[in-house]
């Protein structure tokens, strides 16, 4: 690990946390129907879109109309691109002439899009035309994060109202999202990325001779934008197979520096939305803070692991120490050692383990290095990250009310240990509230672990692994905990080879299991945690706000915060503990090599 | 219900044309004003002809047909050997292949990855010690005997371009000073002065090697 490593990490944090009030305070605006100066631009866009939506964008939600329309809405948008990537072959924009994945792989890639996913069993630049990928996929990126962002500001509201069951209107918060949020952002990170590098046309691939005469072709296409909003939205599916480690995807350092703020960008600016809205910007800083010494650790200990190199690397005998280089090189230390295998030589050690990171915090999900040559230890900092319920910044909105159910059970705890009557922002927290909560928190590690069992002990599982021995359970592990927490990143041996188009592919059998399982994954693991959200949002609307007292137990201190992260981590290592043994932890333990299958 | 039903097509249509084709179509047309050159993909033309991205990495091989006669059981047609006048980008296991991409996927206990190391480890020696006398395992760089991410980079560390000059400037009877002047010059710092790591862009290092003629 070196010097200049941490200065990276730490100027990350430093720009991140000085954009957070900027971008948190704008947002609040946004949601509480402020006048922002975008509203003279995209104004007009903004009244046409109600008015086509008609009377439903103009009257005041409580939290089970709100969850009615988000989930209708969802519903309508799953068939919508099912449909679009079930016909890619008669629409237009499709140079390549692509045609369409089988149904369950289709099932399992608009289960990934709509709940904001983004596993990807498709391989991009082999399967996805440019109208599935603009009109059907990066659409998606858009409105999945913009739902996700309108159910915050509910539930935000919920928690501040003082005694109204009303939660807003999820056509104007979406529509307001999109607008004045999403499309101005994204545009602006598009073309940053584009003066980088990324590729955005709409030509087809372009096949020339190298120097040495060899036929190369590279593939294009609109990515750019596509690119932007990935990150922006916590989505994370790649234009391309590889992800962000393609260079037209991620070409240069600082591209590879903005694509990380992005990821982080909205999720941790929504901690500082929801302090402004609370009319207390501590309780936002408080849970900023929570989420941030988290990723730190966790940036370390992937740093730590991947620096050491792996077991494969040195039984071959390649040195792993940074600058041992010192035949006829001039500057020592011009080689960054390590567990390089999988990495780009842009990234390095370091710029690779902070995206692993940073992006299994958020849930993000795409990679600038693959994952599943991590080593044990590297490779449990991500998954980890994700163990938590997403809820280390998490989703764009889906992170914070994730979070805001993890502060109340924290309080409640809190409550027990000194025998008070919890209270959030003046609030009660009874009986009620505390079942909800427990249903939010406990239902996505309950399928995590369910259909790991169920994958790892069938013979449909089974073909769907290549690594041997540990990594070969921590890929199963991985599979369903990226997919079962919406996140989207992968260890991408597992299905790697028994998926169509696949290089390599070794036949279909296999397949469909891993699409229905996932995919089922993905939609439960969306929806329950966010209707349980509204409905505690909904039940604490309607409560009277008590007034600060010496009594009171404060939710803005330090003591609070580490009571949180005790409250989070508890939660996540009980439950885990006994799986993550069996993979990572062994797999980091042990220097022996295992022989494949 | 209904309501909610009709008033999520009619979004859906709205949004779809807001974000799926106004919002693409209009970053296409801005960029391709803007810089044109890279939403291409920053294509390297020599004597008017597209050779490559300076971005994607390329192999540089000799391909030297094997003697119907000689040819073994399997019926290889060609040897591919590195070719000694150029620098040698990062193994991949995917021929640099630009619009195929995957990982390599083998996990860090793999006995497959540790013997594919070691062959990484043999080919690099067997190439470099010649020019560089007491090379040995321990010296080599790393990114030299691992496969990238996207098995197309197209930089290689600082340390395994000095390396690969020496072998580079005898190959082409230049001045190793000359040559690693040509590497500094080819190098893509890191930007800011700590982002990343520094690298060594490959192609146009060779680019820039063939015109300082042979």
């Amino acid at each position: 690990m070196t010097f200049q490593g941490w200065v990276q990490i730490a100027i990350f944090f430093i720009v991140l946390t000085a954009l957070t009030p900027v971008l948190g305070a704008y947002m609040a605006r946004v949601y509480t129907g402020r006048p922002i100066l975008l509203e003279r631009a995209f104004g007009p866009v903004e009244r046409l879109v109600y008015r086509l939506i008609g009377p439903s964008s103009r009257v005041e939600q409580d939290w089970k109309a709100y969850g009615r329309t988000t989930i209708v809405f969802s519903a309508v948008f799953f068939v919508i691109l099912y449909v679009i990537l079930r016909t890619q072959g008669i629409q237009p924009f499709n140079p390549e002439g692509f045609d369409s994945a089988p149904w369950d792989v289709t099932f399992n890639t608009t289960s990934s899009f709509v709940t904001n996913t983004n596993w990807q069993y498709y391989g991009g630049e082999t399967t996805m035309s440019y109208f599935s990928q603009m009109a059907g996929l990066a659409v998606q990126n858009f409105v999945s994060a913009a739902v996700g962002m309108a159910v915050l500001a509910a539930v935000i509201r919920g928690f501040v109202s003082r005694g109204s069951a009303e939660l807003g209107n999820f056509w104007r918060d979406v529509t307001r999202t999109l607008l004045y949020i999403l499309l101005p952002l994204a545009f602006i990170g598009a073309l940053i990325l584009v003066s980088q590098g990324v590729v955005q046309t709409l030509s087809g691939s372009a096949s020339f001779q190298t120097l040495t005469g060899v036929d190369q072709t590279l593939a294009l296409g609109p990515a750019a934008s596509q690119i932007s909003i990935k990150q922006l939205g916590t989505n994370g599916g790649g234009f391309f197979n590889v992800n962000s480690a393609f260079p037209f995807e991620n070409p240069t350092q600082f591209s590879n520096f903005v694509e990380l703020l992005f990821i982080l960008l909205i999720p941790a600016a929504l901690t500082a939305t929801f302090g402004r809205m609370a009319g207390n910007r501590r309780q936002g800083w408080a849970l900023y803070a929570a989420m941030a010494l988290m990723l730190v650790v966790s940036i370390g200990v992937a740093y730590a692991a991947e620096q050491n190199g792996s077991p494969a690397q040195e039984n071959a005998g390649i040195e792993a120490s940074a600058g041992s280089t010192d035949v006829d090189v001039q500057d020592s230390g011009a080689q960054t050692g390590g567990n390089l295998e999988g990495k780009e030589q842009r990234n390095g050690i370091v710029a690779s383990a902070e995206w692993s990171s940073v992006t299994t915090a958020a849930s993000n999900g795409s990679v600038n290095s693959a994952l599943d040559s991590y080593t044990g230890i590297g490779g449990l900092a991500p998954m980890f990250n994700m163990m938590t319920g997403e809820v280390i910044f998490g989703g764009v909105g889906s992170g914070l009310y994730g979070m805001l159910l993890f502060v109340l059970l924290a309080v409640f705890i809190a409550g027990l240990m000194v025998g008070r009557t919890p209270e959030y922002l003046g609030k009660k927290i009874e009986a009620r509230e505390v079942k909800l909560v427990m249903i939010g928190t406990i239902v996505v590690p309950l399928l995590v672990l369910v259909a790991t069992a169920i994958a790892i002990s069938s013979k449909y599982g089974d073909p769907s692994i290549y690594n041997p021995g540990p990594q070969g359970f921590s890929e199963t592990l991985y599979a369903y905990t990226s997919q079962g927490n919406n996140n989207g990143s992968a260890f991408a041996g597992y299905t790697g080879f028994v998926q169509p188009n696949a290089p390599g592919n070794t036949g279909s059998y296999g397949i469909s299991f891993a699409d229905l399982l996932g995919g089922l994954s993905m939609l439960f693991a969306r929806f329950v945690p966010l209707i349980a959200a509204l409905a505690v949002a909904g039940s604490l609307s309607v409560k009277r706000i008590s007034p600060v007292g010496p009594g009171t137990f404060r939710t803005d201190t330090p003591t609070f915060v580490l009571l949180l992260i005790f409250v989070v981590l508890l939660v996540a290592a009980l439950t885990f503990f006994p799986a993550v043994l069996l993979g990572p932890v062994v797999q980091g333990l042990t220097d022996s090599l295992v022989f494949p299958k | 219900m209904r309501r909610d039903l009709t008033a999520s097509i009619v979004a859906a249509v709205v949004f779809t044309v807001l974000c799926g084709l106004a919002y693409p179509l209009f970053t296409t047309g801005v960029a391709q004003v803007l810089f044109s050159d890279k939403a291409d993909g920053s294509r390297v033309e020599r004597d008017g002809e597209i050779v490559g991205s300076s971005l994607i990495a390329q192999n540089f091989m000799t391909r030297e047909e094997i003697p119907e006669a000689e040819r073994g059981k399997f019926g290889k047609k060609q040897v591919k050997t590195p070719d000694p006048s150029y620098f040698q980008p990062r193994p991949s296991v995917t021929g640099y292949s630009a619009n195929v991409t995957f990982f390599n996927n083998l996990g860090p206990n793999n006995k497959e990855l540790s013997q594919m190391f070691r062959g990484f480890l043999d080919a690099y020696l067997e190439l470099e010690e010649p020019f560089t006398p007491g090379l040995g395992e321990g010296d080599v760089p790393v990114d030299a005997v691992t496969t990238s991410a996207s098995g197309v980079d197209p930089h290689i560390s600082v340390a395994n371009a000095r390396i690969q000059a020496n072998r580079v400037a005898e190959v082409r009877g230049l001045d190793p000073d000359r040559v690693n002047e040509l590497i500094d010059d080819n190098t893509d710092n890191r930007d800011l002065g700590v982002l990343g790591e520094s690298g060594v862009n490959v192609l146009e290092l060779n680019l820039a090697l063939d015109e300082e003629g042979q």
